[in-house]
């Protein structure tokens, strides 16, 4: 804003001030969100993080060296490899791996890491790996890298021989996907709840806000974890996942309930709802018409932003072994193998999960933060 | 503001009556009950029960009664004290839970101490030196603060301390102390490990409320009273400290009740994690393994304590605020 109407001492500057002013006021609301989302360096790059998370989860299969189940049993509790680019004379070569020996201790009964210098292995892009059904529907091999003679572990083995890197690509599937269904769910009824609240005010609002404040008031961990003690161990996954998500909502509608209500009140007192109601508008019309869009852009706020909740919920809940159950993987079932000092000292890499974890997180609040910012274009 | 007190705590009653309902239904909600699933698991490990002890529990827990009486009986129990029979643990709730909620609550206080101390002046000196280094660092620690959980901190930090410095930063006493009774030497010790729990529960709590409280004072410093004041000559510390200051804490106060919500539970985690004697380990265990009674038990007496919490802050507020005491009563 401010450089549009800074005047300069070229002699073209009003001509150009003036096109931009007209820019500006033809834009539609939603392109000068947009303009002021883009000058949001850090919600620009959380936005990106996120794109690049989400995409990751649906190809998961393809990028991914090989299935969550593949087991490699000589290759147990395995570092991350190291990826070598550069080789013993000094030159750059292509990324490259040499082949894992390992021998066991006898003193310490650990065993003992060792690259074998003589066997490089490069690693190859576009693979043939193993079968896999893209998205799907797509009966494919194809895997985005891999290498022959000796496998390659990014982020090291689980105690089964499992690869790491494999699983945490796999279990942002559910880890992410919850976030999304866990608000969407919460929207629904904050929106309606919200709605009623903040239309009708009254006793119904007097009602709503009051299990709203006694919502908030039980400290949601502890009754997570209570009310998921119900849930049987044994349930198929994706009722285990929906009962979840339904957990996690039973909280979070509360947030979302409250911006509703709240500017439902300042608004429907605006001139324009006015207009409408004189115009013989229904009820029902001006809230999804005139009310709704004019709020729109901080809902979508309040949305990122109690997406990372939900995330962080399902995590504890599943690193405490009250959420999802493996086989089922998600970021928090990972953890489970990182709750011990004991595992996590000789096996550090078990905490990798937990950074997917932050990042997301941290992803999502810059882009929160950023759209905040962006959701009142026409504010200073 | 007797009659205020009086009033706050009148609308106390129904929201207990709510809460014990709630942990009721939590209580009931796995299939099958749970003196059943008891007497099966003894027996599986080859442990006889007598017909008399069960019976007795039958009748304690009146599971040959419909729901609501099982419910008045519940409640009645807990209105006299009693809060139930740990299954998993053999034990009545009340002994188990006597070790530990004193430690729980003496944790979360201290918490809470913790955050406003550090939280405050923060947030003034942010907000009276906005755009400054130090406000761009505080507000960076603080993003940190709000993204990063504080069991996955405890976590990473567990991993670190033990890697670097070989320290194992779990548990609340050093070894010798963890069975020994109670002396002012086990006191010094805790007070040696407790500091780092404290900042990683009190973490999110700290950075949330430097966030609200420089928002705050910002936008009370910005009004026209304040320029006035300065105008008159007042010195700048009264100018701050006298009115804007004041009025920015006013809104956290109604807030505490929801920040120890997010303490109890930030503790319960981050407890499991390093592995501290309170009530969320226990928790844990019964969850797991749908030890009812003693979650439902748990969940209870926490929710109570937030709005305990709740309670003192808006008598808090309404001593420190008249226009609460007076203004609001009428309305």
């Amino acid at each position: 804003m401010k450089d549009l109407l800074s005047s300069r001492n070229n002699e073209y500057a009003i001509d150009e001030t003036d096109r931009g002013k007209e820019k500006f006021y033809l834009a539609s609301q939603w392109q000068l969100i947009w303009w002021k989302f883009k000058k949001h360096k850090l919600a620009v790059f959380g936005g990106i993080i996120l794109l690049i998370l989400y995409f990751s989860a649906i190809f998961c299969e393809f990028l991914s060296p090989y299935t969550i189940n593949t087991r490699f049993e000589n290759y147990m509790n395995l570092p991350p490899t190291k990826i070598h680019f550069i080789d013993e004379n000094g030159r750059l070569q292509r990324p490259f791996i040499y082949k894992i020996n390992q021998t066991l201790d006898i003193n310490t009964f650990r065993y003992i890491i060792k690259e074998d210098k003589t066997k490089k292995i490069y690693v190859h892009f576009f693979t043939r790996g193993e079968r896999y059904k893209l998205l799907g529907i797509i009966q494919t091999d194809l895997h985005l890298f891999g290498t022959e003679g000796s496998p390659v572990f990014l982020f090291g083995t689980d105690t089964l021989g499992r690869d790491l890197f494999t699983r945490c690509i796999y279990g942002a599937r559910i880890s992410l996907s919850i976030g999304l269904v866990g608000v969407f769910l919460s929207f629904v009824i904050g929106l309606i709840l919200g709605g009623v609240s903040g239309y009708y005010g009254g006793n119904i609002d007097n009602l709503i806000q009051r299990s709203i404040d006694f919502l908030i008031s039980i400290p949601n961990i502890p009754l997570w974890m209570a009310l998921s003690a119900a849930l049987p161990r044994n349930w198929p996954v994706i009722k285990t996942y929906f009962t979840i998500t339904i957990i996690l909502s039973l909280v979070g509608w509360c947030g979302l309930a409250r911006v509703v209500r709240g500017k439902l009140l300042s608004l429907r007192e605006e001139e324009f709802a006015l207009a409408a109601r004189l115009a013989g508008a229904s009820e029902w019309r001006i809230i999804t018409r005139h009310l709704l869009p004019s709020f729109t852009s901080h809902l979508i706020v309040s949305i990122t932003l109690s997406i990372p909740s939900m995330i962080l919920g399902e995590t504890a809940l599943s690193f405490l072994g009250l959420g999802m159950q493996p086989p089922a993987i998600s970021w928090g079932v990972l953890l489970q193998d990182a709750q011990k000092i004991e595992s996590i000292s000789v096996y550090p890499w078990r905490l990798i999960p937990a950074v997917f974890v932050i990042v997301t997180v941290f992803a999502f609040n810059f882009l929160g933060d950023g759209l905040r910012d962006a959701a009142d274009p026409y504010a200073r | 503001m007797l009659n205020y007190i009086i009033r706050r705590l009148l609308m106390f009653i129904p929201l207990l009556l709510i809460l014990s309902i709630v942990s009721f239904v939590i209580i009931q909600l796995p299939p099958g009950d749970m003196l059943t699933t008891y007497i099966m698991r003894l027996k599986m490990s080859g442990v006889q029960i007598s017909e008399e002890e069960i019976s007795r529990l039958t009748s304690l827990y009146g599971l040959d009664k419909p729901l609501y009486i099982q419910y008045l009986k519940w409640i009645g129990n807990l209105l006299r004290g009693n809060l139930g029979y740990s299954f998993l643990w053999g034990r009545t709730v009340n002994e188990i839970l006597a070790a530990r909620l004193p430690l729980t609550i003496f944790i979360s206080i201290l918490t809470t101490i913790f955050v406003w101390a550090i939280a405050l002046p923060i947030g003034i000196y942010s907000a009276l030196h906005q755009y400054s280094v130090f406000d761009y660092i505080f507000t960076s620690i603080g993003f940190v603060g709000l993204s990063v959980p504080g069991f996955l901190l405890a976590l990473i930090l567990m991993w670190f301390f033990y890697n670097q410095f070989g320290i194992n930063i779990t548990g609340l006493f050093s070894s010798q102390f963890v069975n020994a009774s109670w002396s002012l030497a086990k006191v010094l010790d805790m007070l040696k490990h407790i500091w780092l729990p404290l900042i990683i529960i009190g973490m999110s709590g700290t950075a949330g409320l430097i966030r609200t409280m420089r928002a705050n004072l910002l936008d009370e410093i910005r009004k026209q009273y304040v320029i006035t004041a300065r105008a008159k000559g007042l010195t700048e510390k009264i100018v701050i400290f006298k009115y804007p200051v004041r009025i920015a804490i006013n809104p956290l106060i109604s807030t505490i009740g929801w920040m120890l919500a997010g303490i109890f539970s930030g503790e319960a985690l981050v407890s499991i994690v390093l592995n501290i004697q309170t009530v969320g380990p226990v928790l844990l265990q019964a969850t797991l393994g749908q030890d009812m009674y003693l979650a439902g038990s748990i969940t209870m007496i926490l929710s109570t304590l937030t709005i305990i919490g709740t309670l003192i802050s808006d008598i808090l507020l309404a001593w420190l605020d008249p226009r609460i005491r007076y203004g609001e009563v009428g309305k």
